[in-house]
Protein backbone atom coordinates (compact mmCIF):
# COMPACT_ATOMS: atom_id res chain seq x y z
CA UNK A 1 0.00 0.00 0.00
CA UNK A 2 1.47 3.07 -0.75
CA UNK A 3 -0.10 4.75 2.20
CA UNK A 4 1.90 2.35 4.84
CA UNK A 5 4.86 4.24 4.82
CA UNK A 6 3.08 7.33 5.37
CA UNK A 7 1.34 5.91 8.81
CA UNK A 8 4.02 6.57 11.12
CA UNK A 9 4.19 10.70 10.08
CA UNK A 10 0.19 11.13 10.35
CA UNK A 11 0.06 9.83 13.37
CA UNK A 12 2.95 12.03 14.64
CA UNK A 13 1.13 14.90 12.70
CA UNK A 14 -2.00 13.95 14.75
CA UNK A 15 -0.38 13.83 17.86
CA UNK A 16 0.58 17.83 18.28
CA UNK A 17 -3.41 18.56 17.82
CA UNK A 18 -5.27 17.93 20.63
CA UNK A 19 -7.98 15.58 19.96
CA UNK A 20 -10.56 18.22 21.58
CA UNK A 21 -9.49 21.02 19.04
CA UNK A 22 -12.73 20.37 17.02
CA UNK A 23 -15.65 18.32 18.35
CA UNK A 24 -17.73 16.54 16.14
CA UNK A 25 -20.71 18.57 17.66
CA UNK A 26 -20.38 22.04 18.70
CA UNK A 27 -23.82 21.96 20.64
CA UNK A 28 -24.26 25.38 20.78
CA UNK A 29 -27.91 26.69 19.63
CA UNK A 30 -31.07 24.59 20.79
CA UNK A 31 -33.92 22.58 19.72
CA UNK A 32 -36.93 24.94 19.28
CA UNK A 33 -40.12 24.06 19.99
CA UNK A 34 -42.85 22.74 17.37
CA UNK A 35 -44.47 26.30 18.04
CA UNK A 36 -41.07 28.12 17.04
CA UNK A 37 -40.92 26.02 13.55
CA UNK A 38 -44.78 26.41 13.20
CA UNK A 39 -44.16 30.45 13.77
CA UNK A 40 -41.55 30.91 10.63
CA UNK A 41 -42.36 27.88 8.90
CA UNK A 42 -44.84 29.95 6.25
CA UNK A 43 -43.27 28.84 2.97
CA UNK A 44 -45.61 27.04 0.40
CA UNK A 45 -44.16 24.70 -1.82
CA UNK A 46 -45.26 23.69 -5.67
CA UNK A 47 -47.29 20.68 -4.46
CA UNK A 48 -49.24 22.43 -1.63
CA UNK A 49 -47.40 21.33 0.99
CA UNK A 50 -47.20 24.04 3.61
CA UNK A 51 -50.60 25.74 2.73
CA UNK A 52 -52.69 26.39 5.91
CA UNK A 53 -56.39 25.23 6.38
CA UNK A 54 -59.03 27.53 5.39
CA UNK A 55 -60.82 29.16 2.22
CA UNK A 56 -61.52 31.80 0.14
CA UNK A 57 -64.48 32.80 -2.68
CA UNK A 58 -63.54 34.98 -5.84
CA UNK A 59 -66.17 37.03 -4.64
CA UNK A 60 -64.74 37.95 -1.43
CA UNK A 61 -61.28 38.38 -3.11
CA UNK A 62 -63.11 40.84 -5.15
CA UNK A 63 -63.59 43.26 -1.80
CA UNK A 64 -60.66 42.57 -0.41
CA UNK A 65 -58.32 43.62 -3.58
CA UNK A 66 -60.40 46.61 -3.87
CA UNK A 67 -59.54 47.84 -0.54
CA UNK A 68 -55.96 46.37 -0.32
CA UNK A 69 -54.85 46.03 -3.86
CA UNK A 70 -56.18 47.98 -6.63
CA UNK A 71 -54.18 51.20 -5.34
CA UNK A 72 -50.78 50.13 -6.71
CA UNK A 73 -52.19 47.13 -9.07
CA UNK A 74 -54.97 49.04 -10.69
CA UNK A 75 -59.05 48.25 -10.02
CA UNK A 76 -58.69 45.09 -12.58
CA UNK A 77 -54.81 44.52 -11.95
CA UNK A 78 -53.86 46.06 -15.03
CA UNK A 79 -50.99 47.40 -13.55
CA UNK A 80 -50.95 51.08 -12.16
CA UNK A 81 -47.80 52.36 -9.58
CA UNK A 82 -46.78 48.41 -9.47
CA UNK A 83 -46.52 45.30 -11.73
CA UNK A 84 -49.42 44.40 -14.05
CA UNK A 85 -51.01 40.65 -12.74
CA UNK A 86 -53.89 40.04 -15.27
CA UNK A 87 -53.70 39.47 -19.40
CA UNK A 88 -50.32 39.13 -21.14
CA UNK A 89 -51.10 35.72 -23.02
CA UNK A 90 -49.24 34.47 -25.51
CA UNK A 91 -46.95 37.64 -25.63
CA UNK A 92 -43.73 36.37 -24.42
CA UNK A 93 -41.71 35.83 -27.48
CA UNK A 94 -43.00 39.27 -28.72
CA UNK A 95 -40.87 42.68 -28.87
CA UNK A 96 -42.45 43.38 -25.06
CA UNK A 97 -43.51 40.44 -23.40
CA UNK A 98 -46.13 41.14 -20.59
CA UNK A 99 -45.46 39.62 -18.01
CA UNK A 100 -48.38 38.59 -15.29
CA UNK A 101 -49.41 36.19 -12.52
CA UNK A 102 -51.80 34.70 -15.11
CA UNK A 103 -49.07 34.74 -18.20
CA UNK A 104 -45.69 33.87 -16.81
CA UNK A 105 -46.24 32.64 -13.17
CA UNK A 106 -45.16 28.75 -13.65
CA UNK A 107 -47.24 27.85 -10.13
CA UNK A 108 -50.33 29.28 -8.14
CA UNK A 109 -49.09 28.40 -4.91
CA UNK A 110 -46.34 31.06 -5.95
CA UNK A 111 -48.85 33.37 -5.77
CA UNK A 112 -50.59 32.32 -2.19
CA UNK A 113 -47.07 32.04 -0.27
CA UNK A 114 -46.03 35.70 -1.80
CA UNK A 115 -49.45 37.29 -1.11
CA UNK A 116 -49.38 35.64 2.58
CA UNK A 117 -45.50 36.53 3.06
CA UNK A 118 -44.96 40.07 1.44
CA UNK A 119 -48.40 41.72 0.62
CA UNK A 120 -49.85 43.93 0.67
CA UNK A 121 -47.20 46.19 0.16
CA UNK A 122 -48.02 48.61 2.99
CA UNK A 123 -48.62 45.95 5.49
CA UNK A 124 -47.17 42.52 4.59
CA UNK A 125 -48.66 39.32 6.99
CA UNK A 126 -51.90 41.57 7.91
CA UNK A 127 -54.37 39.79 5.91
CA UNK A 128 -56.15 36.03 7.01
CA UNK A 129 -55.16 33.20 5.42
CA UNK A 130 -59.16 32.80 4.21
CA UNK A 131 -58.24 36.06 3.20
CA UNK A 132 -54.96 35.38 1.04
CA UNK A 133 -57.03 32.42 -0.54
CA UNK A 134 -59.84 34.60 -1.59
CA UNK A 135 -57.35 37.25 -2.94
CA UNK A 136 -55.61 34.48 -5.08
CA UNK A 137 -58.75 33.26 -6.15
CA UNK A 138 -59.78 36.58 -7.28
CA UNK A 139 -56.54 37.52 -9.34
CA UNK A 140 -56.46 33.93 -10.87
CA UNK A 141 -60.61 34.63 -12.06
CA UNK A 142 -59.45 38.09 -13.46
CA UNK A 143 -56.56 35.96 -15.42
CA UNK A 144 -59.41 33.76 -16.84
CA UNK A 145 -57.82 30.75 -14.54
CA UNK A 146 -60.43 30.16 -12.36
CA UNK A 147 -64.38 30.69 -12.61
CA UNK A 148 -66.31 33.08 -10.92
CA UNK A 149 -67.74 30.78 -8.49
CA UNK A 150 -64.48 29.18 -7.08
CA UNK A 151 -63.83 28.56 -3.81
CA UNK A 152 -59.72 28.08 -3.18
CA UNK A 153 -58.57 25.86 -0.35
CA UNK A 154 -55.38 23.42 0.68
CA UNK A 155 -56.88 21.10 -1.28
CA UNK A 156 -57.03 22.85 -4.91
CA UNK A 157 -55.00 24.84 -4.98
CA UNK A 158 -51.80 22.89 -5.91
CA UNK A 159 -54.40 21.17 -8.82
CA UNK A 160 -54.58 25.04 -10.77
CA UNK A 161 -53.03 24.08 -13.89
CA UNK A 162 -51.09 27.68 -14.73
CA UNK A 163 -50.18 28.72 -18.55
CA UNK A 164 -47.35 29.22 -18.52
CA UNK A 165 -46.41 25.78 -15.92
CA UNK A 166 -43.84 24.21 -18.78
CA UNK A 167 -42.67 27.71 -19.65
CA UNK A 168 -39.44 27.49 -17.82
CA UNK A 169 -36.26 25.55 -18.69
CA UNK A 170 -33.99 24.12 -15.72
CA UNK A 171 -31.45 22.85 -14.93
CA UNK A 172 -28.92 24.18 -17.46
CA UNK A 173 -30.23 26.91 -18.27
CA UNK A 174 -26.97 29.05 -19.89
CA UNK A 175 -25.61 26.47 -22.54
CA UNK A 176 -24.20 29.74 -24.50
CA UNK A 177 -21.89 29.94 -21.60
CA UNK A 178 -20.34 26.68 -20.76
CA UNK B 1 38.25 86.39 13.07
CA UNK B 2 40.11 88.29 15.66
CA UNK B 3 39.59 91.67 14.13
CA UNK B 4 36.11 91.48 14.78
CA UNK B 5 34.96 93.62 17.59
CA UNK B 6 31.92 92.45 19.76
CA UNK B 7 29.67 95.33 18.41
CA UNK B 8 30.19 94.28 14.45
CA UNK B 9 29.34 90.82 15.89
CA UNK B 10 26.28 91.80 17.59
CA UNK B 11 25.55 93.60 14.37
CA UNK B 12 25.82 90.84 11.89
CA UNK B 13 23.79 88.77 14.38
CA UNK B 14 21.28 91.04 14.79
CA UNK B 15 21.12 91.75 10.51
CA UNK B 16 20.76 87.34 10.75
CA UNK B 17 17.70 87.55 12.92
CA UNK B 18 16.26 89.97 10.85
CA UNK B 19 16.59 87.69 7.92
CA UNK B 20 15.32 84.66 9.56
CA UNK B 21 12.49 86.87 11.18
CA UNK B 22 11.60 87.69 7.41
CA UNK B 23 11.84 84.51 5.70
CA UNK B 24 9.76 83.10 8.55
CA UNK B 25 7.11 85.74 7.74
CA UNK B 26 7.28 84.90 4.32
CA UNK B 27 6.68 80.99 5.11
CA UNK B 28 4.18 81.74 7.49
CA UNK B 29 2.02 83.70 4.48
CA UNK B 30 3.34 80.72 2.47
CA UNK B 31 1.94 77.88 4.19
CA UNK B 32 -1.45 76.42 4.11
CA UNK B 33 -4.14 77.21 6.61
CA UNK B 34 -4.24 74.09 7.79
CA UNK B 35 0.11 74.24 8.66
CA UNK B 36 -0.54 77.29 10.68
CA UNK B 37 -3.27 75.57 13.18
CA UNK B 38 -4.10 72.70 15.35
CA UNK B 39 -6.20 70.31 13.12
CA UNK B 40 -9.72 68.94 15.12
CA UNK B 41 -8.70 66.46 17.92
CA UNK B 42 -8.94 62.75 18.25
CA UNK B 43 -12.18 61.11 18.00
CA UNK B 44 -14.07 64.42 15.92
CA UNK B 45 -16.26 62.16 15.16
CA UNK B 46 -15.82 59.03 17.00
CA UNK B 47 -16.81 56.92 13.64
CA UNK B 48 -14.24 58.41 10.99
CA UNK B 49 -16.20 59.53 7.84
CA UNK B 50 -14.58 60.21 4.46
CA UNK B 51 -13.67 64.00 3.59
CA UNK B 52 -16.06 66.85 3.00
CA UNK B 53 -14.12 67.25 -0.44
CA UNK B 54 -15.70 63.81 -1.23
CA UNK B 55 -19.04 64.38 -1.09
CA UNK B 56 -20.07 63.37 -4.21
CA UNK B 57 -18.71 60.19 -3.85
CA UNK B 58 -22.17 58.27 -2.78
CA UNK B 59 -24.35 56.00 -3.83
CA UNK B 60 -27.50 56.59 -6.36
CA UNK B 61 -30.88 55.17 -7.01
CA UNK B 62 -30.71 54.39 -10.73
CA UNK B 63 -34.27 55.05 -11.68
CA UNK B 64 -36.75 57.12 -10.78
CA UNK B 65 -38.73 55.93 -7.50
CA UNK B 66 -41.86 54.57 -7.61
CA UNK B 67 -41.19 52.50 -3.99
CA UNK B 68 -38.13 53.90 -2.70
CA UNK B 69 -37.87 50.85 -0.26
CA UNK B 70 -38.19 48.30 -3.01
CA UNK B 71 -35.49 49.74 -4.89
CA UNK B 72 -31.64 49.63 -5.97
CA UNK B 73 -28.67 52.05 -5.42
CA UNK B 74 -25.30 51.92 -7.10
CA UNK B 75 -21.73 52.25 -6.13
CA UNK B 76 -19.47 54.95 -7.46
CA UNK B 77 -16.92 52.56 -9.09
CA UNK B 78 -15.79 55.32 -11.41
CA UNK B 79 -14.97 57.09 -7.26
CA UNK B 80 -13.47 54.22 -6.12
CA UNK B 81 -9.52 52.54 -6.26
CA UNK B 82 -8.26 49.18 -5.99
CA UNK B 83 -10.88 45.94 -5.31
CA UNK B 84 -12.40 46.91 -1.49
CA UNK B 85 -15.94 48.74 -1.64
CA UNK B 86 -16.30 51.16 1.39
CA UNK B 87 -19.17 49.88 3.70
CA UNK B 88 -20.97 52.83 3.65
CA UNK B 89 -20.74 52.32 -0.62
CA UNK B 90 -21.97 49.06 -0.74
CA UNK B 91 -24.40 48.51 -3.73
CA UNK B 92 -28.49 47.83 -2.40
CA UNK B 93 -30.83 46.20 -3.48
CA UNK B 94 -33.99 45.58 -1.04
CA UNK B 95 -37.00 44.40 -1.31
CA UNK B 96 -39.00 46.24 1.16
CA UNK B 97 -36.92 48.10 2.97
CA UNK B 98 -33.37 48.06 5.47
CA UNK B 99 -35.35 46.33 8.70
CA UNK B 100 -34.25 47.69 11.65
CA UNK B 101 -33.40 44.44 13.17
CA UNK B 102 -32.35 43.95 17.21
CA UNK B 103 -29.58 41.43 17.21
CA UNK B 104 -30.56 40.27 20.72
CA UNK B 105 -34.03 39.33 19.44
CA UNK B 106 -32.74 37.99 16.20
CA UNK B 107 -32.38 33.78 15.54
CA UNK B 108 -31.70 31.91 12.86
CA UNK B 109 -33.73 28.39 12.58
CA UNK B 110 -32.57 25.48 10.85
CA UNK B 111 -34.85 23.08 9.99
CA UNK B 112 -36.66 20.93 7.61
CA UNK B 113 -34.95 17.50 6.11
CA UNK B 114 -32.50 17.46 9.21
CA UNK B 115 -31.76 15.18 12.23
CA UNK B 116 -31.42 17.83 14.66
CA UNK B 117 -33.19 21.19 13.72
CA UNK B 118 -31.89 23.86 15.90
CA UNK B 119 -32.42 27.39 16.43
CA UNK B 120 -29.31 29.74 17.18
CA UNK B 121 -28.94 33.33 18.88
CA UNK B 122 -26.29 35.57 16.91
CA UNK B 123 -24.04 34.69 20.36
CA UNK B 124 -24.28 31.40 19.29
CA UNK B 125 -23.14 31.75 15.83
CA UNK B 126 -20.17 33.78 16.45
CA UNK B 127 -18.72 30.88 18.91
CA UNK B 128 -18.52 29.10 16.14
CA UNK B 129 -14.95 28.79 13.92
CA UNK B 130 -15.40 31.77 11.55
CA UNK B 131 -13.90 32.04 8.29
CA UNK B 132 -12.46 35.25 5.84
CA UNK B 133 -13.06 35.76 2.43
CA UNK B 134 -13.24 38.15 0.16
CA UNK B 135 -15.64 38.25 -2.80
CA UNK B 136 -17.65 40.20 -5.40
CA UNK B 137 -21.53 40.50 -4.97
CA UNK B 138 -23.43 41.61 -8.00
CA UNK B 139 -26.97 42.16 -8.37
CA UNK B 140 -27.76 39.82 -11.78
CA UNK B 141 -30.25 43.27 -12.50
CA UNK B 142 -26.78 44.87 -12.76
CA UNK B 143 -26.00 46.53 -16.95
CA UNK B 144 -29.11 47.46 -17.91
CA UNK B 145 -28.59 47.36 -21.30
CA UNK B 146 -30.32 44.75 -23.22
CA UNK B 147 -32.48 47.62 -24.20
CA UNK B 148 -32.26 50.67 -24.23
CA UNK B 149 -28.68 52.14 -22.70
CA UNK B 150 -28.00 55.81 -23.06
CA UNK B 151 -24.96 57.31 -23.86
CA UNK B 152 -24.83 59.85 -20.57
CA UNK B 153 -24.56 56.74 -18.24
CA UNK B 154 -21.21 56.11 -16.02
CA UNK B 155 -19.67 53.21 -14.51
CA UNK B 156 -22.36 53.86 -11.37
CA UNK B 157 -25.06 53.52 -13.95
CA UNK B 158 -24.08 50.56 -16.08
CA UNK B 159 -22.29 48.18 -13.54
CA UNK B 160 -22.78 49.73 -9.90
CA UNK B 161 -24.74 46.82 -8.66
CA UNK B 162 -21.52 45.48 -7.77
CA UNK B 163 -19.13 45.96 -4.89
CA UNK B 164 -16.47 43.54 -3.51
CA UNK B 165 -15.94 43.28 0.50
CA UNK B 166 -14.12 40.99 3.20
CA UNK B 167 -16.95 39.34 4.39
CA UNK B 168 -16.48 36.96 7.82
CA UNK B 169 -18.89 34.35 9.25
CA UNK B 170 -19.29 30.88 9.89
CA UNK B 171 -19.24 28.00 6.71
CA UNK B 172 -22.95 27.13 6.15
CA UNK B 173 -21.61 23.73 5.86
CA UNK B 174 -20.19 24.05 9.76
CA UNK B 175 -24.39 24.72 10.61
CA UNK B 176 -25.36 22.13 8.07
CA UNK B 177 -23.29 19.29 10.22
CA UNK B 178 -24.82 20.41 13.28
CA UNK B 179 -28.31 19.66 12.39
CA UNK B 180 -27.21 16.42 10.18
CA UNK B 181 -28.63 17.21 6.59
CA UNK B 182 -30.91 13.72 5.65
CA UNK B 183 -29.49 12.40 2.59
CA UNK B 184 -33.01 13.54 0.67
CA UNK B 185 -31.94 17.23 0.86
CA UNK B 186 -31.43 18.37 -2.42
CA UNK B 187 -31.81 22.18 -1.71
CA UNK B 188 -32.04 25.67 1.13
CA UNK B 189 -34.32 27.26 1.44
CA UNK B 190 -33.00 30.84 3.26
CA UNK B 191 -34.95 33.11 4.41
CA UNK B 192 -34.97 36.96 5.44
CA UNK B 193 -36.50 38.83 8.32
CA UNK B 194 -37.36 42.02 6.22
CA UNK B 195 -41.00 42.96 5.35
CA UNK B 196 -40.91 41.06 2.17
CA UNK B 197 -39.69 37.71 3.97
CA UNK B 198 -37.01 37.67 0.48
CA UNK B 199 -36.91 34.15 0.17
CA UNK B 200 -34.98 31.85 -2.14
CA UNK B 201 -33.82 28.46 -3.12
CA UNK B 202 -30.36 27.32 -3.25
CA UNK B 203 -28.79 23.82 -4.38
CA UNK B 204 -27.54 22.24 -1.66
CA UNK B 205 -24.30 22.06 -3.33
CA UNK B 206 -23.96 25.44 -2.91
CA UNK B 207 -24.75 25.16 0.60
CA UNK B 208 -21.54 22.86 1.43
CA UNK B 209 -19.29 24.42 -0.99
CA UNK B 210 -18.67 27.93 0.10
CA UNK B 211 -21.66 29.78 1.49
CA UNK B 212 -21.11 31.70 4.41
CA UNK B 213 -23.43 32.51 6.85
CA UNK B 214 -21.87 36.36 7.41
CA UNK B 215 -22.15 38.65 10.53
CA UNK B 216 -18.80 41.21 9.44
CA UNK B 217 -18.04 42.83 6.91
CA UNK B 218 -14.77 44.64 6.03
CA UNK B 219 -13.91 44.14 9.58
CA UNK B 220 -17.27 45.14 11.12
CA UNK B 221 -20.31 44.22 11.89
CA UNK B 222 -22.58 44.48 8.79
CA UNK B 223 -24.07 47.11 8.10
CA UNK B 224 -27.78 47.34 8.35
CA UNK B 225 -28.54 47.69 4.72
CA UNK B 226 -26.20 44.50 3.75
CA UNK B 227 -28.22 42.33 6.27
CA UNK B 228 -27.57 43.31 9.99
CA UNK B 229 -27.37 41.38 11.50
CA UNK B 230 -26.74 38.18 9.96
CA UNK B 231 -26.96 37.60 5.92
CA UNK B 232 -26.30 34.38 3.69
CA UNK B 233 -23.59 34.68 1.21
CA UNK B 234 -23.13 32.43 -1.82
CA UNK B 235 -19.93 33.51 -3.48
CA UNK B 236 -20.25 34.44 -7.26
CA UNK B 237 -24.23 33.73 -7.22
CA UNK B 238 -26.69 36.17 -8.24
CA UNK B 239 -27.11 38.77 -5.61
CA UNK B 240 -30.61 38.40 -4.29
CA UNK B 241 -29.84 34.91 -2.89
CA UNK B 242 -27.40 35.89 -0.14
CA UNK B 243 -30.28 36.50 1.70
CA UNK B 244 -30.13 39.69 3.92
CA UNK B 245 -31.57 39.40 7.84
CA UNK B 246 -31.33 35.71 7.59
CA UNK B 247 -33.56 33.96 9.80
CA UNK B 248 -34.25 30.90 8.64
CA UNK B 249 -32.98 27.71 6.76
CA UNK B 250 -35.13 24.99 5.59
CA UNK B 251 -33.56 21.74 3.72
CA UNK B 252 -36.24 20.16 0.83
CA UNK B 253 -35.92 17.53 -1.65
CA UNK B 254 -36.88 20.46 -4.42
CA UNK B 255 -36.76 23.62 -4.94
CA UNK B 256 -39.16 25.63 -3.30
CA UNK B 257 -40.46 27.90 -6.31
CA UNK B 258 -40.31 31.21 -4.66
CA UNK B 259 -41.87 34.19 -6.13
CA UNK B 260 -38.13 35.46 -6.44
CA UNK B 261 -37.11 32.36 -8.42
CA UNK B 262 -40.64 32.05 -10.83
CA UNK B 263 -41.33 35.75 -11.98
CA UNK B 264 -38.53 37.57 -11.28
CA UNK B 265 -35.06 36.22 -11.59
CA UNK B 266 -35.94 34.19 -14.87
CA UNK B 267 -34.39 35.27 -18.03
CA UNK B 268 -37.14 35.51 -20.77
CA UNK B 269 -35.54 33.98 -24.25
CA UNK B 270 -36.52 35.12 -27.62
CA UNK B 271 -38.85 31.53 -27.98
CA UNK B 272 -40.88 32.31 -24.89
CA UNK B 273 -38.83 30.08 -22.55
CA UNK B 274 -37.89 31.71 -19.37
CA UNK B 275 -34.47 30.60 -17.76
CA UNK B 276 -34.64 29.77 -14.53
CA UNK B 277 -31.92 29.47 -11.45
CA UNK B 278 -29.26 30.84 -13.45
CA UNK B 279 -26.97 31.28 -10.34
CA UNK B 280 -23.46 32.09 -11.66
CA UNK B 281 -22.63 35.64 -12.57
CA UNK B 282 -20.34 34.81 -15.32
CA UNK B 283 -17.04 36.92 -16.21
CA UNK B 284 -17.27 40.27 -16.89
CA UNK B 285 -15.37 43.59 -16.54
CA UNK B 286 -15.55 47.30 -16.56
CA UNK B 287 -12.95 50.11 -17.33
CA UNK B 288 -13.64 52.96 -14.56
CA UNK B 289 -11.30 55.42 -15.60
CA UNK B 290 -11.28 56.86 -18.55
CA UNK B 291 -15.33 55.98 -18.61
CA UNK B 292 -18.72 57.32 -19.70
CA UNK B 293 -19.30 61.44 -17.68
CA UNK B 294 -15.90 61.49 -17.47
CA UNK B 295 -13.59 64.15 -19.53
CA UNK B 296 -9.65 63.77 -20.11
CA UNK B 297 -7.93 66.76 -20.35
CA UNK B 298 -4.66 66.63 -21.86
CA UNK B 299 -3.60 64.39 -24.66
CA UNK B 300 -0.41 62.11 -23.70
CA UNK B 301 -0.70 59.58 -20.80
CA UNK B 302 -3.11 58.30 -19.29
CA UNK B 303 -3.83 55.09 -17.47
CA UNK B 304 -6.64 52.62 -18.34
CA UNK B 305 -8.09 50.80 -15.10
CA UNK B 306 -10.88 48.72 -14.37
CA UNK B 307 -12.47 45.91 -12.66
CA UNK B 308 -12.79 42.21 -14.02
CA UNK B 309 -14.77 39.24 -12.30
CA UNK B 310 -16.39 35.76 -12.46
CA UNK B 311 -18.63 33.95 -10.75
CA UNK B 312 -16.95 30.71 -11.68
CA UNK B 313 -13.34 31.59 -10.30
CA UNK B 314 -10.04 33.27 -11.06
CA UNK B 315 -9.87 36.00 -14.06
CA UNK B 316 -7.07 34.94 -16.06
CA UNK B 317 -6.44 37.41 -17.96
CA UNK B 318 -7.84 41.04 -19.22
CA UNK B 319 -7.56 42.68 -22.67
CA UNK B 320 -8.08 45.89 -23.41
CA UNK B 321 -8.89 47.77 -26.66
CA UNK B 322 -8.81 51.40 -27.83
CA UNK B 323 -10.66 51.10 -31.16
CA UNK B 324 -13.26 49.65 -30.39
CA UNK B 325 -12.28 45.84 -30.29
CA UNK B 326 -10.36 45.83 -33.49
CA UNK B 327 -6.76 44.89 -31.81
CA UNK B 328 -6.63 43.76 -28.41
CA UNK B 329 -3.52 44.31 -25.33
CA UNK B 330 -3.12 42.51 -22.11
CA UNK B 331 -3.81 44.66 -19.41
CA UNK B 332 -1.61 44.21 -16.08
CA UNK B 333 -3.48 42.80 -13.02
CA UNK B 334 -2.81 43.90 -9.64
CA UNK B 335 -2.50 41.14 -6.84
CA UNK B 336 -4.37 39.21 -5.39
CA UNK B 337 -5.85 37.69 -7.74
CA UNK B 338 -9.30 35.56 -5.90
CA UNK B 339 -11.47 33.29 -7.19
CA UNK B 340 -14.90 34.80 -7.54
CA UNK B 341 -13.77 38.34 -6.39
CA UNK B 342 -12.90 41.54 -8.18
CA UNK B 343 -9.60 42.19 -9.41
CA UNK B 344 -8.09 45.74 -11.00
CA UNK B 345 -6.75 45.67 -14.27
CA UNK B 346 -4.25 48.77 -15.52
CA UNK B 347 -3.06 49.55 -19.06
CA UNK B 348 -0.63 52.36 -19.97
CA UNK B 349 -1.89 54.43 -22.61
CA UNK B 350 -1.03 57.86 -24.40
CA UNK B 351 -4.45 59.40 -25.85
CA UNK B 352 -3.33 61.33 -28.82
CA UNK B 353 -6.24 64.06 -28.64
CA UNK B 354 -8.36 62.41 -30.93
CA UNK B 355 -11.95 59.77 -31.01
CA UNK B 356 -10.97 56.64 -29.40
CA UNK B 357 -13.60 53.45 -27.95
CA UNK B 358 -12.22 51.94 -24.52
CA UNK B 359 -13.22 48.18 -24.29
CA UNK B 360 -12.12 45.25 -22.39
CA UNK B 361 -13.01 41.58 -22.32
CA UNK B 362 -12.41 39.18 -19.23
CA UNK B 363 -11.17 35.46 -19.92
CA UNK B 364 -11.43 33.66 -16.52
CA UNK B 365 -9.79 30.42 -15.27
CA UNK B 366 -12.57 28.43 -16.94
CA UNK B 367 -11.01 29.96 -20.58
CA UNK B 368 -14.47 31.75 -20.95
CA UNK B 369 -14.23 34.85 -22.53
CA UNK B 370 -16.76 37.72 -21.78
CA UNK B 371 -18.92 37.95 -25.16
CA UNK B 372 -19.30 41.55 -27.01
CA UNK B 373 -22.82 42.88 -26.96
CA UNK B 374 -24.07 41.39 -30.43
CA UNK B 375 -23.10 37.82 -29.53
CA UNK B 376 -24.78 37.94 -25.84
CA UNK B 377 -27.57 39.59 -27.68
CA UNK B 378 -27.74 36.97 -30.45
CA UNK B 379 -28.46 33.96 -28.25
CA UNK B 380 -29.91 35.85 -25.34
CA UNK B 381 -32.60 38.33 -27.41
CA UNK B 382 -33.47 41.50 -25.58
CA UNK B 383 -36.07 40.38 -22.94
CA UNK B 384 -33.41 38.49 -20.48
CA UNK B 385 -33.43 40.98 -18.55
CA UNK B 386 -30.95 39.13 -16.15
CA UNK B 387 -27.51 38.68 -16.80
CA UNK B 388 -26.09 40.84 -18.96
CA UNK B 389 -22.45 40.34 -18.97
CA UNK B 390 -21.28 41.89 -22.48
CA UNK B 391 -17.79 43.69 -23.09
CA UNK B 392 -18.44 47.43 -22.57
CA UNK B 393 -17.57 50.19 -24.28
CA UNK B 394 -16.36 53.93 -23.45
CA UNK B 395 -16.35 56.20 -26.70
CA UNK B 396 -13.69 58.99 -26.17
CA UNK B 397 -14.84 61.66 -28.42
CA UNK B 398 -12.31 64.77 -30.18
CA UNK B 399 -11.64 67.14 -27.04
CA UNK B 400 -11.88 63.94 -24.92
CA UNK B 401 -15.67 63.88 -23.71
CA UNK B 402 -16.20 59.87 -22.52
CA UNK B 403 -19.46 58.93 -23.07
CA UNK B 404 -21.74 55.55 -23.45
CA UNK B 405 -21.47 53.86 -26.42
CA UNK B 406 -24.65 52.94 -27.24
Amino acid sequence: MRFDYLAPAICAAMAVVPASAEPRHYAFGRTPTEAEIAAENIDIRADGKGLPPGQGSVAQGRDIFAQTCAACHGDNGQGLLSDRLVGGFGTLKDHNPVRTVGSYWPYATTLFDYVRRAMPFNAPQSLTDDQVYAVSAYVLSMNGILPEDAVLNAANLPTIGMPNRNGFISPDPRPDVR
Amino acid sequence: MAGFSVTRRRGLLAGAATLLADRRAAAQEDAPPWMRQQGSPVTTPPYGVPSRHEQTVIRRARVALKFPTASSSGTPLQDLHGIITPNGLHYERHHAGVPTVDPAEHRLLIHGLVDRPLIFTIDDILRFPSISQIHFLECSGNTPEFRDPKPNWTPQDTHGLLSCCEWTGVPLSTLLAEVGVHPSAKWVLAEGADAAAMSRSVPIAKAWDDAIVAYAQNGERLRPEQGYPLRLFLPGFEGNMSIKWLRRLKLGDQPFQTREETSKYTDLMPDGKGRQFTFIMEAKSVITRPAGGQQLRDPGFHEITGLAWSGRGRIRRVEVSTDGGTSWRSASLQEPILPKCLTRFRLPWTWDGGPAALRSRAIDDTGYVQPPREALVDVRGINSGYHFNAQQTWQIAQGGAVSNAV
